[in-house]
């Protein structure tokens, strides 16, 4: 994921130098998002779907829900699970087969924000305590990798999962009967993943591409609807000050507040 | 899996180990335990039971994975079958592929490993009994190892839990608080300069509970610290008197 791509030692040097003047080379400041786009419902075929832009970053979330059987030790819940597909036409440094590390990575903190915060409110989707429950799956695709795929991999599934369609079903004996008509999935938490990346000594929101490639560590911090920290994953080599981290959780508590109210107003 | 019915902290504050909201499992560490590894230790953190061993630095295998600038760090967390209540498959799961990458992680800002172009230094953690705190012990573990191999690096890494239970911020998390509890944050850090080099946590926090598990965390890893350094330094002391 780091070497996808070559920075001389110039542009690094531009770079540094601007970050010492609170710019970056993208012309942003350094706790801005670049421009998101949220588009929902773009696949017809899933039950959800939808497709988020964050700068040069395109992921495509869908979500697809099966019957299945719950996890024995809670036997009255529906079941998660969260995927994610780097897929080699999206990066040079993406190879195919099955997921690796940072596909894994990625999936499980997408997976630890939306299941910690309770997003879905996975009592009502259990059928028949012990033995039928909905499992819902929510499959990450890259499609172009422009740096900080899990901010833009989170909001993709959050939207995906807002326009969730359920169909309505009655039980016949132990059968499901499909009805006519859908049901929103029952969604009730809102959970945003701000990551931040550390170059040299700076700390810069939402890196993009280039600057993946010079920085030291990453941090990301899930914040839920009440302003809770709902998960955390430290990623890269390198370190962060306890400073650091006290500064990062303040103002990922603040920017998780724009990008909610984005992702809501695009999923009403 | 354990599920427990009794609160896991009683009225008078105990665990349900019996420990205090703020005090750690016991801890034992042995370094050099593996024979035939450039670096070994073994640690006991409660009723984890865990062995690390370092080889390295060595020639990378396959080759082209070789860096020209600095060693290749590579890290395998393995858990052992009969290491928790439930037969665990001893293909690699999906969270063992995550705590090997955030272990790694944690271990290579601490290495000098610009002083081994074109090698591989490999870390194997093999995990025979887990009971909550498995990467955190690991770490603590791993980083002995690789001082006894000596590799040069800036502190040793160390590593340890907070997380909230009951409502009760509480450090070093055992299986069923970790299960039960309302969050888990593992932290490592390097002692000397205080810096965090692994941060991770899941469960439902507010900003001022994340300060204090924080504050927590890193007095616990402060308090591992000193069982790390004097079980690095009995074994040369060891040395010494043998010869």
């Amino acid at each position: 994921m780091r070497f996808s791509k070559f920075i001389t030692n110039l542009e690094r040097k531009q770079m540094l130098n601007l970050l010492s003047t609170g710019k970056r080379i993208d012309g942003r400041d350094l706790y801005s998002y670049r421009e998101i786009k949220i588009e929902t419902n773009v696949i017809e075929r899933a039950e959800g779907s939808a497709r988020v832009y964050l700068g040069d970053t395109d992921v495509l979330a869908g979500v697809k829900i099966d019957v299945g059987e719950p996890f024995p030790d809670v036997p009255n819940e529906g079941v998660l699970t969260v995927n994610a597909e780097l897929v080699p036409f999206a990066s040079p440094a993406f190879e195919p087969g099955p997921p690796d590390e940072n596909a894994i990575e990625l999936a499980r903190v997408v997976d630890r924000g939306i299941r910690e915060s309770k997003a879905i409110d996975l009592a009502k989707l259990c059928i028949i305590p012990g033995k039928k429950v909905f499992v819902v799956y929510i499959d990450i695709y890259v499609l172009n990798h422009g740096g900080n795929l899990i901010d833009a991999s989170a909001l993709a599934a959050l939207a995906a999962l807002l326009n969730t369609k359920m169909y309505n079903y009655e039980l016949v004996g132990e059968e499901l009967k499909i009805l006519a008509g859908y049901q929103p999935l029952p969604v009730k938490n809102y959970p945003i993943a701000v990551t931040f990346g550390k170059v040299s000594d700076y700390i810069i929101l939402d890196p993009s591409l280039d600057e993946e490639q010079i920085m030291d560590a990453r941090l990301t911090i899930t914040i839920d609807k009440d302003k809770r920290i709902c998960a955390i994953q430290k990623g890269i080599g390198g370190y962060f000050t306890l400073q650091q981290v006290r500064d990062i959780a303040k103002i990922a508590s603040e920017k998780s507040e724009e990008l909610r109210k984005l992702v809501l107003s695009e999923c009403k | 899996m354990e599920k427990s019915e009794k609160p896991l902290i009683t009225e008078d504050g105990l665990r349900t180990d019996g420990r205090g909201p703020r005090d750690l499992r016991p801890v034992k560490i042995e370094v050099g335990v593996v024979k035939n590894a450039d670096g070994s230790a073994y640690i006991e953190h409660g009723k984890n039971k865990i062995l690390a061993a370092v080889y390295g630095p060595s020639e990378v295998h396959p080759r082209h994975f070789a860096l020209q600038d600095r060693a290749l760090l590579r890290c395998k967390y393995h858990m052992a079958p009969f290491s928790v209540q439930d037969r665990k498959s001893p293909a690699p799961s999906r969270r063992e592929i995550e705590l090997s990458k955030v272990i790694r992680e944690a271990l290579e800002p601490s290495l000098f490993l610009e002083y081994y172009p074109r090698t591989s230094i490999d870390i194997f953690i093999e995990v025979l009994q887990a009971d909550g705190g498995t990467r955190c012990a690991s770490i603590t573990a791993a980083s002995i190892a690789l001082a006894d191999a000596g590799i040069p690096m800036r502190d040793m890494v160390v590593a340890c839990a907070a997380g909230k239970v009951d409502g009760h911020i509480v450090l070093d998390l055992n299986d069923i608080e970790d299960k039960n509890g309302e969050a888990d944050m593992p932290l490592a850090m390097m002692p000397n300069k205080g810096l965090i080099t692994l941060l991770q946590m899941d469960g439902l926090v507010t900003q001022e509970e994340f300060k204090q598990m924080l504050e927590l965390a890193m007095e616990g890893c402060n308090l591992i610290y000193q069982i790390q350094k004097k079980a690095l330094k009995s074994t040369f002391i060891k040395t010494v008197e043998e010869v």
